[in-house]
């Protein structure tokens, strides 16, 4: 028992980075009809976000301490980020520390304009082609954004710590009754894991109770209509395409403390989002969502070792295999749409 | 000529005379010289023109053809190679044998894919091949150790069988080399004219055969009703399927076919190397083999062997300049501009010729859906309009930058 309830908490944190980066590309699917692959790369930017965030905080003067020496006697030389000039010495180390969560308030504007710049200067005038050449020019498109990350931090993956207060792990066990130690988790991910669903739960808010949302909603069914009311549906959807990307940064963002972000991660997850998008059905919200946190769950209880045992190497290929036999049996995937991209 | 029409023949001439002369004309700097880092008529690289030139060909098949989009053909080409690599351990060092089973497993392989992936089409066969060739690589990396060799990969080692060769076996303690009937395939004899040096190796010529055959096989099959067939279905399936006939059939036979091309190819990089690792099968080798067909000109006959080239050069030469090389060239400018030009320049050579190519794809996909052969094309037919004589030479010239 307190073993599957184990896997099932393991599962959470990568169900919901699928789960985040599904509801990106599917966003931008069921909006623009057009497939992203270059979306991973917008999941990798906001990462790099976090990264470019700590790296500022962490700018600093160098001054010479006379009361202290290093090894060789000399005066030792003392690293003063500039925050602790400004906010003081406890309030700095707090702001260094917080890296990560602040970060969050950087990607927000800089994910928006990355996405509203990549739709109107170029997948704009790609809405008329078909589907291959989306994700050829998509394809290219990552790999120069991949490039120039690879190009300005290097290749190496660079550690970006989480906040002092969330290292360790909750004994999750001992909360409900089970022998202590026999379910822990590290913190982060238990953050990770609600900041997802807080922004499930947000985006699904705003096309759901707001007027934009509405129209969105609208144009989502029938383009053609919402555009003869005299709606300009295209600006609203560009709009959309700029928060799918924020989301897919924000995943990014607070994913930094899990996996030290490097140039290609965003193509390592990418190919996971896109078979999520396509298990939950192309163009269906909940679907990525559902798709998202199953395959995540999925995964970890594949990688048992009862499981295992039995059928070795499950853990590599569950993904895929589940993908194929719902692709196989269900046409439209979990979830989706009636008449959308069935053929 | 061979059943050709008149264009297809002087076509595959042409390649025949450029892969025969290729230690020539890829070899135009003399040695020593500043340029000689653009040569690129060294045995390895002209090995990887020709073989990856097979693999796009192969690709264009599927994707030229019928317009189905496969994320996961390295994964033949990496049972190609296993399983060529296999048989130089099991039967003989000789290569045919080891071909003949690498083209025969990946064509068995692909039929397994593709009678399951293409029950659907678009976006879901893309991501359908794309899992399957994950699948592979994955298990060939963990479960499947014992065949792959996993992280190590297969290679040959001291006492392996070799059921035919045990009889004539030296007993030297080397691993013996692939060969063909006792030629073996990485000797090379060299030819210095001046102060050139021309290396002609018996792995490449080996290759290059092949790889004429299997652009022969291509033409015979774009000029072919079958070839038509998979036109038709590119253009519009449904009214295909309107009309009665079952698809089905012919893209299966199309994928079979360029999954065999692939693991042709998979089986001649085994011959020309002894081991096979798993990273060959990874999905962004997929999307390489997809690079180098856009690039050179989908549907068209020249263009995946032309992306292929100009792919491979990238990455053998592009990634050798570093700054110091840039600033010796720039070294006629005045200092400041000369930084300038460099740090500009920079970022797109050396490792970052990736960059380059992701920018010259999104070019590509953009403004030459047909690839540099359209590129080609439309140059030749701006000199035509201009003259009207010399309209032949401009065509050829046209379609060589990548060499």
């Amino acid at each position: 028992m307190d073993a599957i309830l184990l896997q099932i908490l393991n599962g959470l944190d990568k169900g919901s980075a699928y789960a985040l980066i599904a509801l990106g590309l599917t966003l931008i699917f069921g909006t623009l009809g057009v497939v992203n692959f270059a979306h991973g790369a917008l999941f990798m930017i906001g990462a790099f976000c976090a990264v470019t965030v700590s790296r500022i905080l962490t700018v600093s003067r160098t001054i010479i301490d006379d009361t202290q020496k290093d090894f060789l006697g000399n005066p030792l030389k003392v690293e003063v980020p500039y925050v602790h000039d400004w906010f003081g010495q406890a309030t700095g180390d707090v702001i260094i520390d917080w890296a990560v969560p602040l970060s969050i308030f950087f990607a927000i504007p800089v994910m928006i304009c990355v996405g509203v710049i990549m739709e109107r200067g170029l997948i704009k005038h790609f809405y008329h082609r078909p589907h291959a050449d989306q994700i050829l020019v998509t394809f290219g498109l990552a790999i120069v954004l991949q490039e120039i990350i690879k190009f300005y931090y290097g290749a190496n993956p660079i550690p970006t710590p989480a906040p002092s207060a969330f290292t360790g792990s909750f004994d999750f066990g001992a909360m409900f009754g089970f022998e202590p130690n026999t379910i822990i988790y590290p913190y982060w991910r238990l953050v990770y894991f609600a900041f997802a669903a807080v922004i499930i739960g947000a985006v699904f808010a705003f096309l759901q109770f707001t007027t934009f949302g509405m129209v969105v909603r609208a144009g989502m069914a029938d383009r053609e209509t919402v555009g003869l009311l005299g709606i300009n549906i295209d600006k609203r959807f560009t709009i959309m395409f700029g928060l799918a990307a924020a989301v897919a940064g924000l995943a990014g963002v607070m994913y930094t403390p899990i996996n030290s972000p490097n140039y290609h991660m965003g193509m390592d997850f990418l190919v996971l989002s896109f078979v999520v998008v396509v298990v939950g059905g192309m163009g269906s919200l909940p679907g990525a969502v559902l798709a998202g946190f199953l395959l995540g769950i999925l995964e970890s209880f594949a990688s048992m070792r009862q499981v295992i045992e039995i059928i070795p190497g499950i853990n590599q290929v569950i993904i895929y295999l589940v993908a194929i036999i719902i692709l196989l049996t269900r046409p439209r995937g979990l979830m989706g749409r009636k008449g959308v991209m069935e053929e | 000529m061979l059943g050709l029409q008149k264009k297809d023949a002087s076509l595959l001439l042409l390649v025949f005379a450029l892969t025969m002369l290729a230690p020539f004309i890829l070899n135009p700097f003399p040695e020593g010289s500043g340029w000689a880092q653009f040569n690129a008529g060294y045995p390895d690289l002209m090995q990887r023109f020709v073989i990856f030139g097979i693999f796009a060909i192969g690709f264009n098949i599927l994707f030229g053809l019928t317009g189905y989009l496969s994320f996961g053909h390295a994964a033949f080409l990496g049972v190609g190679s296993y399983s060529a690599v296999w048989m130089f351990k099991l039967l003989s060092m000789n290569v045919i044998p080891a071909i003949a089973l690498a083209v025969i497993t990946s064509g068995l392989f692909a039929l397994l894919i593709g009678f399951i992936s293409l029950r659907r089409s678009g976006i879901y066969f893309s991501i359908l091949t794309l899992a399957f060739a994950q699948m592979s690589f994955a298990l060939a990396y963990s479960v499947l150790t014992p065949i792959t060799g996993g992280e190590t990969g297969l290679q040959l080692a001291l006492d392996d069988p070799r059921i035919l060769d045990s009889i004539s076996a030296a007993a030297g303690g080397n691993i013996p080399v692939p060969s063909l009937f006792g030629i073996e395939m990485r000797d090379s004899s060299e030819w210095s004219v001046g102060s050139w040096v021309f290396t002609f190796n018996n792995g490449y010529y080996f290759a290059a055969f092949i790889m004429l055959c299997s652009f022969y096989l291509s033409i015979r099959i774009f000029r072919s009703p079958f070839g038509l067939m998979l036109r038709a279905v590119k253009s519009n399936q449904q009214r295909l399927n309107y009309t009665g006939l079952n698809t089905r059939p012919y893209t299966l036979a199309a994928f079979v076919i360029s999954g065999m091309y692939a693991g042709l190819a998979g089986g001649l990089m085994a011959a020309m190397d002894p081991l096979a690792g798993a990273e060959r099968m990874f999905w962004t080798a997929s999307g390489e083999v997809v690079l180098m067909t856009i690039l050179g000109g989908v549907g068209t006959l020249i263009g995946p062997v032309l992306g292929a080239g100009m792919i491979k050069y990238m990455e053998n030469i592009l990634s050798k300049i570093n700054s110091d090389i840039l600033h010796t060239w720039f070294a006629f400018l005045p200092d400041g501009l000369e930084d300038f030009i460099v740090t500009i320049i920079y970022p797109f050579i050396g490792k970052g010729w990736h960059l380059t190519l992701g920018l010259l794809f999104m070019m590509v996909v953009i403004f030459l859906p047909g690839g540099l052969v359209e590129g080609g094309q439309k140059i030749a037919k701006l000199f035509k309009r201009g003259k009207k004589d010399d309209d032949g030479a401009k065509a050829a010239d046209a379609t060589t930058p990548a060499e």
